[in-house]
């Protein structure tokens, strides 16, 4: 009898427990928190990415009340990484708030890294795998690590080797004074060599991007970030740190003639007017982010709101190395497919987010969609792949206003766009939706979809 | 926030040089430890009657308290109650009182005097309302000749108040115990026999809902830990600049943290819904959140008059509306707003200031009976010298002369203030409505 007994059980046991479930359950944003970005050198200085990334985390623990709780996995990442933060997300979550019976693990994949913990998060809640998770970034280029030489490297490998004395000593005799200057981290492509502010100066010569073009991005950027600092629309989307309580990069003041002034910084030895200025392009800025994830039922448990699904998500690469496409430029490539899949056209977004690593990044990527000859012979569409109405487009100002602490900018993105996608459903009553996309070193790209919930 | 000179009297040579010099000796005060007993000796319970009868039961019975109705002399009492309800006469005072004044001398350090009476008023015999009124006199001139670190404080019971209506025991408690610290020559008026006792007076605030504003530091980060520690989930409110700070003190008291400026117009609804998503209800509001800007009024600019009544004052009664017209703040609430006596007998330089905090005393004295419907009820603090970031910018000397102002010699502690608060905002305390508890140690200035 009892054995009967157990071994129905244990059946039903395994059915209920099956890895699948039968409906896929939906992947929520239900909340974000950042620090304030801060310029690099600034109020951040001193502050590295373990300690920036615990600040945000903990300011999103007590946004959510999420004390002590045990929360599926968090992941996050940086892009400039110390070797000895291997374990960065883990040990991050172990100094929080949060259980640290909560799993976690790093993640890196350049500029998209942010939005990559978001979309394999949300993965894992679609599988069932897990209920919750928090998405994040972080990164500083003020407390950027900072090796040896490769001929110091190797010489001191060596001399931890050496047994004997003169083994020892013909180690170190292998030290040439110009081995002791640092190697300092930098943001130039393996590759090419070229900064990535010399590879977009490529690409926006190639599509004919002006200087005017550029700064009316910039200066919306921090036109419509300002407007949504007055108007408490961050409230509860950022959490004050070191005593920075607004992005320190925002300039609310500047105005097309300031940013005309500003002398060009990339692309100065083209054979095409330099058009690039720090005005126009991001600067190197310190910060973190995170962003709420889960399913209806864990939502529902915790009292929380959901403010957007994650749909569906699209990677793609660009052969900037050989190839005629721009570094930054695999989001043009991306999101058409993303869309196909989808059955969708940008005519049907809400909203489009597309990083402002640059502003002629944005301008580039819309040129190309815009264009019959690359939506024909790229795209393999039957002519241009679409127009985004710029009244949709950054709405609430991107990474040139923002700041871009690299792997920090798809959490800043996800969080402020799903808060605004759940106001906008709650104010029209109808389906609203938003397309995510970021550009990366490498010639990467990712893009998301994210719908109203 | 130290205070050298306290630390200086009550150690070594020093001490033995201020006794001799006749200095003040303010007394380290016993702040509530949970699990502490409620007294540390015996009580004596002075007079006669079913009232006495009745406290020296509940303090024997209930509270597991040593009681003696009779002074043992040469013995250490831990507390002295003087239930005065049933006098008529002031000459009716003297037994009782003489009976008392017997074991002041012995009393413990951190002792307690606790006077109960009931309220005199126009409608009764001369007679028993100067016999009633007496109380008041003698408890506040007695308050101010007790040492080390010992206080006294009176219940008065209005109308027919029962001597065991949960605020009497309530207050009765809160004054006996270590939570009444820094509370000394008060008298708090019960009205009714509303409230309810708590199951555990460890948690009394089990299952409750708290928002605290200005619970980013020093006192409301104080009454945040406080109301948790007493059970209550907290949510925590400041402004959204003071975020960092706010973080900390939500994670600490496992609540949530709410960046809001209260002076927001829709300020209530959203600190409603909040409570209500992320906690199932909302019981209790602190108006913590306050800001000085001070000036002479001659030199007073529009800018500083109208931040500090827009925070202080005008923000708490749109909050206030916003909740009573929501029909979801109506189990037995409780709304505690921080008054100041600088709103009860002015201060100079802080005209703003105090008429913001007057401005608290007579809006929770017109909101209370809005919320008696519901078994609720508003009430305010009034805190003296606190020692907070606030305090400490005021300059030493003054700093020192403004400490020791008040029958306890020094300054208050910010938990001192949000045990007050804790009591106030208890189910026990439904019986008292639109009253001023000051937590000043009996300044000097004003009742």
């Amino acid at each position: 009898m009892a054995a009967s007994r157990s071994t129905a059980k244990s059946t039903e046991t395994s059915a209920a427990t099956s890895a699948i479930p039968p409906t896929s359950p939906r992947a929520l944003v239900l909340g974000g928190n950042r620090i304030p970005f801060a310029r690099a050198g600034g109020k951040y200085a001193h502050a590295s990415n373990q300690d920036m990334l615990t600040a945000a985390l903990d300011g999103l623990v007590a946004r959510y009340g999420l004390q002590g709780e045990r929360i599926g996995e968090v992941a996050a990442g940086a892009v400039l990484k110390h070797s000895r933060d291997f374990n960065l997300t883990r040990e991050v979550v172990l100094g929080s708030a949060l259980s640290p019976e909560t799993p976690a693990y790093d993640l890196q994949q350049a500029c998209a890294t942010g939005l990559e913990t978001v979309v394999s998060l949300s993965n894992k809640i679609r599988l069932g795998q897990i209920e919750s998770a928090v998405a994040g970034g972080v990164d500083t280029t003020s407390d950027a690590p900072i090796a040896v030489s490769e001929g110091l490297r190797r010489a001191l490998l060596d001399l931890s080797r050496a047994k004997t004395v003169g083994q020892k000593l013909a180690a170190a005799a292998k030290i040439r004074p110009k081995d002791l200057a640092p190697a300092t981290p930098r943001t130039s492509e393996p590759r090419t060599g070229l900064s990535m502010g010399e590879h977009q100066a490529l690409t926006t010569a190639q599509w004919g991007i002006t200087r005017e073009a550029q700064d009316e991005v910039a200066f919306a950027s921090h036109q419509r970030l300002a407007a949504a600092w007055d108007a408490g629309f961050f409230d509860d989307l950022v959490t004050p740190y070191r005593g920075q309580s607004v992005d320190g990069n925002l300039r609310a003041d500047t105005s097309l003639e300031k940013l005309a002034k500003l002398k060009p910084t990339f692309g100065l030895t083209l054979d095409t007017p330099p058009t690039m200025t720090a005005g126009n392009s991001t600067p190197l800025t310190d910060g973190a982010s995170t962003v709420l994830l889960g399913n209806d039922a864990w939502a529902d448990e915790h009292g929380l709101t959901p403010l957007a699904v994650v749909v569906d998500a699209e990677a793609g690469a660009v052969d900037f190395v050989h190839g005629v496409d721009g570094l930054l430029m695999a989001p043009a490539f991306a999101v058409p497919r993303l869309l196909a899949r989808n059955g969708l056209t940008l005519a049907d977004f809400d909203y489009v987010e597309i990083h402002e690593a640059f502003a002629a990044t944005v301008l580039t990527t819309l040129a190309a969609w815009e264009s019959e000859e690359f939506g024909k012979e790229r795209l393999g569409l039957a002519g241009a792949f679409g127009t985004v109405d710029r009244n949709r487009l950054n709405v609430h100002g991107s990474s040139l206003a923002a700041g871009h602490p690299f792997a920090a900018t798809g959490g800043r993105i996800v969080a402020t766009i799903s808060k605004e996608l759940h106001a906008r459903k709650a104010a029209e009553g109808r389906p609203v939706r938003a397309l995510v996309s970021v550009c990366a070193a490498g010639g990467l790209g990712l893009t998301a979809i994210l719908e109203a919930a | 926030m130290g205070d050298t000179y306290l630390n200086l009297v009550n150690s070594g040579v020093t001490a033995k040089i201020a006794k001799q010099l006749g200095l003040p000796q303010p007394a380290p005060l016993r702040r509530y430890r949970p699990g502490a007993p409620l007294l540390g000796g015996p009580a004596l319970v002075v007079g006669t009657g079913a009232d006495a009868d009745g406290v020296a039961a509940l303090l024997s019975r209930t509270w597991d308290v040593e009681v003696h109705r009779h002074a043992t002399p040469e013995l250490r009492y831990a507390a002295v109650v003087l239930v005065l309800t049933q006098v008529s006469h002031p000459d009716e005072l003297s037994a009782p009182v003489l009976a008392a004044a017997g074991v002041l001398r012995s009393l413990s350090r951190g002792g307690r005097v606790v006077t109960l009476s009931r309220e005199a008023t126009a409608d009764d015999a001369p007679a028993v309302a100067a016999a009633r009124q007496g109380v008041d006199g003698l408890l506040r001139s007695l308050a101010k000749e007790l040492r080390g670190g010992s206080t006294g404080n009176g219940i008065v019971m209005a109308g027919d108040v029962a001597a065991d209506a949960p605020s009497v025991v309530g207050a009765l408690r809160f004054f006996l115990s270590t939570r009444s610290a820094f509370v000394d020559g008060q008298l708090l008026t019960v009205s009714s026999g509303a409230g309810t006792l708590p199951e555990t007076w460890e948690r009394p605030l089990e299952g409750r809902v708290a928002v605290v504003t200005g619970a980013a530091r020093g006192i409301g980060e104080s009454i945040a830990d406080t109301l948790a520690r007493d059970g209550a989930t907290v949510v925590a409110v400041d402004m959204p600049s003071a975020g960092e700070q706010l973080t900390r003190v939500a994670n600490r008291v496992r609540g949530t943290a709410l960046q809001l400026d209260v002076t927001a117009d829709d300020a209530g609804t959203r600190i409603l819904e909040h409570a209500l998503a992320r906690h199932g209800r909302l019981d209790i509001v602190v108006h913590n959140a306050g800001i000085t800007r001070d000036k002479l009024l001659a030199n007073m600019s529009p800018d500083k008059w109208d931040s500090v009544l827009a925070v202080n004052i005008a923000a708490q009664l749109r909050i206030n509306e916003a909740l009573l017209t929501s029909g979801d703040f109506t189990d037995a609430p409780r709304i505690v707003s921080l008054a100041s006596t600088s709103g009860i007998a002015g201060n100079r330089g802080q005209t703003n200031y105090a008429a913001s905090k007057g401005g608290v005393i007579g809006m929770v004295r017109a909101t209370a009976p809005l919320l008696e419907a519901f078994g609720g009820t508003a009430n305010a603090v009034a805190p003296g010298f606190i020692e907070t970031e606030m305090t400490a910018r005021i300059p030493a000397v003054t700093r020192q002369v403004a400490r020791r102002l008040n029958s306890l010699q020094q300054g208050g502690q910010p938990v001192d203030v949000a045990e007050a608060v804790a009591f106030l905002a208890s189910p026990a305390a439904g019986g008292v409505v639109g009253r001023v508890l000051r937590v000043c140690g009996q300044n000097m200035v004003g009742q």
